[in-house]
């Protein structure tokens, strides 16, 4: 094949190959994890992900909410401990 | 010092966690006490750690809905937290929202979507500050003339009035929130946070930073149940924002997690020192949390428009934003040992005059 048309039918690849990559759907791209080094519960969390989004986000909305008040309860113990009212404030005022 | 550096396995990065933990402390305090979720602070502090931005944005939001709660739960015992208000306002701001997200698509149809998004929030920054001060000015007016006049100014009493004159309009149903100690339309809390939903979706904000003075000046609760009552709303919202952003896959759980540990506790430190700082001891800090967002949304736009100076601009405004956390956060961190030394002392004297 002569230079030209080895030129052409590369050019022509790359049209066809970037038409191609336009019309994909940006929010069909999916990000994968990397968990080949992630190890006990890191992995757990990690294959989670990249399985399903779904159970990921499941997931999230429980673990979150529930780590934050299991926290926030340990520091109410720590401050009835020292002695701080929890229950009341002076009167209402703008 | 690698131990000091943990790898997040769903973003890619190699992360200082400490750094986590003490942006999360900061957040939470700042959270707690003025009743808002703090995305403004916390996704440039995330991206600073080495997030890429979807994944702060994300990560951030995810992060808000525990320490939300555990502030929501505190405010709730010390009577801040006006329940049925909070539930009328978050259909309204529900609502809000789509319609601000909609908005913000026909601005990106007609090609005017970076420009006009970032002149409204400097705008609107603007205008909550010149509102706050405004506030604080003329209730000192207030107080020295009743000072001069040989008496004491009723603890009620506020500076900008806007929401006594929307109260006047009674359009059924009425209804009465107990908590807020307000009697209105229903019409006007959801009309206010529809309006509040709607610029936080222009925007780009959770809306904290809006709806706590639209709560004050338009609906007319005191400060503290403001706080509260729109911490309920954040937490809402944060769980809404968890699960859309891990479903669509730019959640970092770890991070979260250990940023959620920080917020906490912090949450919680925040929360205990509003019964230690008067309504407008709050409302002064939360002026000077507005200026400094501002001035950092200024910087931002500077750099946007001189690419010379963009990498010194967008620096000076993370720096400003980061800092302003530091400040605030340590003030009322400040306020919380000195109100609780006090609290501690009180307790004391009063045990030893029952002995005696």
């Amino acid at each position: 094949m002569r230079l030209t048309s080895k030129c052409l039918a590369a050019w022509g690849c790359g049209v066809v190959s970037t038409v191609l990559a336009a019309e994909a759907d940006p929010q069909r791209i999916v990000i994968v994890a990397d968990s080949r080094q992630a190890s006990g519960w890191k992995a757990w969390l990690t294959n989670l992900y990249n399985e399903s989004y779904l159970y990921f986000a499941l997931a999230t909305v429980l673990i979150i909410p529930i780590a934050g008040l299991a926290i926030g309860k340990l520091m109410d113990v720590l401050l009835v401990a020292l002695g701080v009212d929890l229950k009341s404030r002076r009167l209402a005022e703008h | 010092m690698e131990w000091l550096y943990t790898n997040m396995p769903i973003a890619g990065v190699e992360i200082f966690w400490p750094g986590l933990i003490v942006l999360g402390l900061g957040v939470g305090v700042i959270s707690g006490f003025f009743g808002m979720g703090g995305g403004w602070m916390v996704t440039p502090g995330l991206n600073i750690l080495g997030f890429p931005m979807a994944f702060a944005i994300g990560t951030g939001i995810a992060q808000m809905s525990g320490p939300s709660l555990v502030s929501t739960l505190r405010h709730g015992r010390f009577g801040n937290v006006d329940y049925r208000l909070g539930v009328i306002m978050v259909l309204g701001t529900v609502c809000g929202f789509e319609a601000g997200a909609q908005t913000i698509m026909w601005l990106e149809r007609i090609g005017r979507v970076d420009l006009y998004v970032r002149y409204a929030y400097l705008a609107l920054l603007a205008l909550i500050a010149w509102l706050v001060f405004t506030d604080i000015a003329k209730k000192r007016r207030k107080e020295q003339e009743a000072l001069a006049a040989g008496r004491k100014l009723d603890a009620l009493s506020t500076g900008i009035e806007w929401h006594k004159r929307l109260h006047r309009i009674q359009l059924p149903p009425v209804v009465h929130f107990k908590k807020a100690g307000i009697r209105c339309s229903a019409w006007l809390p959801i009309g206010v946070s529809f309006l509040t939903g709607w610029l936080a979706g222009v925007v780009g904000i959770g809306g904290g930073l809006i709806r706590m003075p639209a709560l004050i000046y338009l609906v007319g609760c005191p400060t503290h149940v403001a706080v509260g009552t729109d911490l309920f709303e954040v937490a809402i919202s944060g769980l809404y924002g968890a699960g859309t952003y891990s479903y669509k896959g730019r959640t970092e759980l770890l991070a979260a997690l250990i940023m959620a540990a920080g917020a906490a506790v912090g949450a919680q430190i925040g929360s205990i020192a509003t019964k230690y700082v008067r309504g407008y001891g709050i409302r002064l800090l939360f002026g000077l949390a507005v200026l400094g967002c501002a001035l950092s949304i200024i910087f931002k736009l500077i750099a946007a428009a001189n690419p010379g100076v963009r990498t010194l601009f967008d620096t000076a405004a993370t720096i400003l934003i980061l800092g302003l956390v530091v400040v605030l956060a340590g003030h009322i961190l400040v306020q919380f040992i000195r109100g609780v030394r006090e609290e501690l002392a009180a307790k004391k004297s009063r045990l030893v005059e029952t002995r005696s």
